[in-house]
């Protein structure tokens, strides 16, 4: 699976204000209890709203994956046949690329927490000049498009590379520090979000009583984190095992994960079966691990005692009375990270695209993108792949934005019914599978099942609405993740003081829920758009050639020999993490505070 | 009335489908409102999940104009009766009516009821006017931006109109919070323990503003709050909850001179309770309650300031013998805290009171004789007491 998708989903935890259990109130959804007319109208509508993200949900994510899961399990004879599964696991290629994924997530998973909590510490509860600059740069990797990250690791480790003496190259070693850089973010933004809310007085209180810091750390605030910590745990490794794009450019034909094996099976070896069956193994795994993302969640979901942001944070003080204090290590660790692990690569891509084939610097790599590249290596020019790109995104991006805003708003009634919740929960776990279903599965599904959609005579596969439609599938879930827990938090009581001042139920959605939502919708378009630009698993299964985009000409201008098709790789690479880092920076700005915001 | 929706009547029930049916529902034709036997539960939708019953059939009026006070503990379903009033809880059995027309059926919008939180629930995201302006949406510019100064004016707020929410003090929020309530001129006004989130002082004066702003605008409105200082200073009536019923409305005065059990008393603040029959007793309890009433055997509840501390000189009558525990000095008296043995305890076991003494009686501001350890005579206070039957 590409990770980009997945990687955007860890918004950082709304400011939960305190909804007491005495507060029976926050069960209540609709705070009017009409005529059997004016309910009726309204349960039409709540339907409606839930039908049109389930059909299309449905059509353009279940059917495609059934069917290709169902190919794993259906014989030549059209009957059920498990011998797949015997032969495909009597391989021993197969363990071997089991065994590297979930090593490769274990190890991933555990140096992003390692690095990444003493970062949440620093950038989130801590106070600097230069906080917002360096908490931004850290937030790069977490939207840059995987094949940007496999482009600079490469560029950086290569043979004659800043860091080429290492050997590493084409190496796990390699693969694990790629990972690690995309997922550390993850983990700050996570266990920050959280802690930058904790309240710190049970803290000082522990501290009060005679416990150290490290023992108050440990005792008191260790384990009110837990929960966050454990969340982004369950996330990094989903993206770990599941990571696609970093994996093809950085492992060369030696390491590989069951993503990519399934990539290489379909479109290497045409073995579909084989395909298949891996995408069931897939589904295994990421079904645990979402499992444990889930529970993770709600946990933290229901951690109440929050106070606002940025109350909590303490000036950053590295020396006191002329001792180191507690602050020094996780500060010095930071700064390595953002050193070197992604100021580093960042920087190399950027300094070597500037690097001109035949030695010496100038700007030839760029002027090369109005070109098809060295020996013809691609159908369209890298700037009409830059405008594909954007087309495409931008239409992935309605499409996710009003697919996922209306599950969002769905799943975030509560209704007073038994029945009416149980449903809510149901499809709260229905729209998050995309999340957990590789992105190849989902484009190659698309591919074996969309030739005659519903038996309609169109060819969605001709029509250049494929692309788009998938990236949509990839992006919703990180859209519902964004706006959710915002209409969540909304007190209940806010919108009953609007019904008791007389205001009608679609005034109070459009004064109460609409301005406050409205800011984290701003980000979920930014998210949906940045992770629809760098989409690579699913486009790189359905963009045509001349209608590619640009993670898609960048793969392929790596894969081509050539200095100039390098060179151009690199070139790309930074204008799409450019795009892309654009996009992000002015989605964070719609989120800024605006006038008497407690959000 | 101020009209919020293009709705022509928000005292009329939006489906008149079941006139006859209104009527058999509420038992009184009378201005107002009406609550009758009105049930609220919450939970029970599985068969296995009985719920739990939050109002057990409360029947309740409130005249135009009069300010009634919910009194009751926490969690004693008094803010479930407020929010069952308001139309955001349904009524599981009983009925609700407002000058005769039943409301079931009204969604809440269109009550015309306005309702106060505990933390105000402001709009974050619109300035103090805006927030004010809210329930008034419906009026042309000039006469909202009129009504809206008028109200910050009458909660002594003028000139926060472009103020943040954000920036406003737990207080200036309350007070926002009111005039937002007062402005699309509620027919009724919900108050859920509007004041308490905040310090004591600051409830207290905000208590006197708000009963002047009820006062002047001629609001009826229903008032929930656990403090019963609170629903004395603002109420014309209180009514007193405990687990899901009503135990007795009155007005303030008549309340605290007699309340209607000893779990009403208790709640009140009266802090012993004597059986009133007890030989010790006989002349005082004659005092205090100007006459043994007849009937049921009646207990005397000795209230916060029902005894008192006494020379040696005074010796005889409802007078006896207690062992100070401490003394304070507390809004110009002293309150001693004593041991002593009640006529009619079981067991000649002491029971621990707080007995008041002259501030006078000392000169460093505790009252000599008056250290832990200390005998002293204690007597009960006619005017501190109350009659109460016996019973729960």
């Amino acid at each position: 699976m590409d990770g980009d998708g997945r990687r955007l989903i860890t918004a950082p935890p709304p400011a939960e204000h305190g909804v007491s259990d005495r507060d029976r109130g926050n069960r209540v959804a609709d705070p009017v209890f009409g005529g059997r007319r004016a309910r009726a109208r309204r349960g039409l509508l709540w339907g409606v709203a839930a039908a049109v993200p389930l059909a299309f949900l449905g059509v353009f994510f279940a059917w495609p994956v059934v069917t290709l899961v169902a190919r794993g399990f259906v014989g030549a004879d059209g009957g059920l046949d498990l011998s797949g599964f015997a032969e495909v696991f009597s391989q021993p290629r197969t363990w071997r690329i089991v065994g590297l994924t979930l090593w490769q997530a274990v190890l991933g998973t555990a140096f992003s927490l390692l690095l990444g909590v003493p970062g949440a510490y620093v950038l989130y509860r801590c106070r600097f000049p230069g906080r917002r600059v360096l908490r931004a740069l850290v937030t790069v990797p977490f939207v840059l498009p995987t094949v940007v990250v496999g482009v600079a690791f490469r560029s950086l480790l290569v043979q004659g590379g800043p860091l080429g003496f290492l050997d590493l190259d084409e190496t796990f070693a390699a693969i694990v520090v790629a990972l690690v850089f995309f997922n550390y973010s993850v983990v700050v933004r996570t266990v920050g979000g959280m802690w930058e809310h904790l309240d710190p007085r049970a803290e000082q209180a522990a501290r009060a009583l005679g416990a150290t810091p490290w023992r108050a750390f440990r005792t008191v605030t260790l384990p009110a984190l837990t929960p966050a910590i454990a969340s982004a745990a369950s996330i990094v490794f989903l993206f770990c095992a599941t990571a696609f794009g970093v994996v093809l450019v950085l492992g060369g034909i030696r390491y590989g994960t069951i993503e990519t094996e399934i990539w290489i099976q379909t479109t290497q070896f045409l073995d579909l079966r084989t395909a298949a069956v891996l995408s069931v193994v897939q589904l295994v795994v990421v079904a645990a691990a979402l499992t444990v993302a889930n529970r993770a969640r709600a946990r933290r979901e229901r951690a109440l005692n929050l106070s606002p942001a940025g109350s909590s944070a303490h000036p950053l003080t590295l020396w006191r009375d002329g001792r180191p204090s507690g602050d020094l290590v996780p500060a010095a660790l930071t700064a390595a990270v953002v050193v070197v692990l992604i100021g580093l690569p960042l920087g190399t891509l950027v300094v070597r695209s500037f690097r001109v084939p035949g030695g010496g610097w100038g700007v030839d790599n760029y002027a090369n993108l109005g070109t098809t590249g060295g020996r013809n290596a691609l159908s369209v020019t890298v700037w009409e792949a830059a405008g594909n790109s954007l087309r495409t995104a931008a239409l992935a991006t309605v499409l996710a934005v009003v697919v996922g805003g209306l599950v969002a708003l769905v799943v975030s009634r509560r209704p007073r019914s038994r029945t009416g919740r149980r449903a809510i929960s149901v499809l709260d776990s229905v729209f998050m599978l995309p999340l957990g279903v590789s992105a190849v599965t989902v484009g190659f599904g698309f591919l074996v099942t969309l030739d005659r959609p519903l038996g309609l005579d169109v060819d969605l596969r001709t029509s250049g609405l494929l692309v788009p439609i998938a990236q949509a599938v990839v992006a919703t879930p990180l859209v519902v993740r964004t706006v959710l827990p915002t209409l969540r938090a909304i007190d209940p009581r806010l919108r009953e003081a609007a019904a008791t001042l007389g205001a009608a139920p679609g005034r109070v959605f459009r004064t109460v829920d609409g301005p406050i939502a409205a800011r984290s919708l701003g980000l979920a378009v930014g998210f949906a758009f940045a992770v629809s630009l760098g989409e690579f698993g699913a486009t790189s299964f359905l963009a045509r050639p001349d209608s590619a985009t640009l993670p898609v000409v960048i793969f392929r201008l790596i894969g081509r020999p050539g200095a100039e098709n390098y060179g151009m790789a690199l070139a790309a690479s930074v204008v799409l993490a450019l795009l892309t880092a654009t996009v992000m920076l002015l989605a964070e700005r719609l989120r800024g505070e605006g006038p008497g915001g407690e959000f | 009335m101020v009209q919020t929706d293009p709705a022509p009547t928000r005292a009329g029930s939006p489906e008149p489908a079941r006139p006859d049916a209104a009527s058999d529902l509420v038992p009184e034709e009378g201005a107002g409102l009406a609550v009758r036997d009105v049930v609220v539960r919450y939970g029970g939708g599985a068969r296995t999940d009985p719920g739990t019953t939050a109002v057990a059939g409360v029947t309740l009026d409130v005249a135009p104009g009069e300010v009634l006070a919910l009194l009751g503990p926490s969690g004693c379903g008094k803010s479930s009766l407020l929010r069952a009033v308001a139309g955001l809880e349904p009524v599981a059995s009983g009925s609700l009516a407002w000058d005769g027309a039943d409301l079931a059926g009204v969604p809440v919008h269109r009550r015309g009821f306005g309702l106060m939180f505990q933390e105000g629930q402001l709009f974050p995201h619109r300035d103090v006017a805006g927030n004010v302006a809210y329930g008034i949406a419906g009026l042309a510019r000039a006469g909202r931006d009129a009504r809206v100064r008028e109200l910050l004016d009458v909660v002594g707020l003028a000139g926060y109109d472009r103020r943040a929410v954000a920036t406003l003090s737990g207080g200036e929020r309350q007070r926002v919070a009111l005039a937002r309530s007062l402005a699309p001129r509620p027919r009724l006004l919900l108050l859920d323990e509007p004041l308490s989130a905040l310090d004591r002082g600051l409830r207290e004066r905000l208590a006197l503003d708000l009963r002047e702003a009820l006062r002047a605008t001629g609001t009826t409105a229903v008032f929930v709050t656990h403090d019963h200082d609170e629903a004395f200073t603002v109420a014309d009536r209180v009514a007193v909850m405990d687990a899901g019923r009503l135990l007795q409305v009155a007005p303030p005065e008549d309340l605290w001179r007699a309340p209607a059990s000893r779990r009403v008393a208790q709640f009140l603040g009266y802090q012993a309770f004597v059986p009133l029959d007890d030989p010790a007793l006989v002349d005082l309890s004659a005092a205090a309650a100007g006459g043994r009433p007849a009937g049921a055997p009646h207990l005397l509840a000795v209230g916060p300031r029902g005894l008192r501390v006494v020379g040696p000189r005074r010796a005889g009558g409802a007078s006896g013998h207690a062992t100070v525990v401490g003394s304070v000095f507390r809004r110009g008296a002293v309150e001693v805290t004593v041991d002593v043995v009640l006529p009619g305890a079981d067991d000649g076991a002491p029971t621990r009171l707080v007995a008041l003494a002259a501030a006078d009686a000392g000169s460093d501001g505790v009252a000599d004789g008056l250290e832990p350890g200390a005998r002293v005579r204690v007597a009960l206070d006619r005017a501190g007491c109350a009659v109460v039957p016996d019973g729960p």
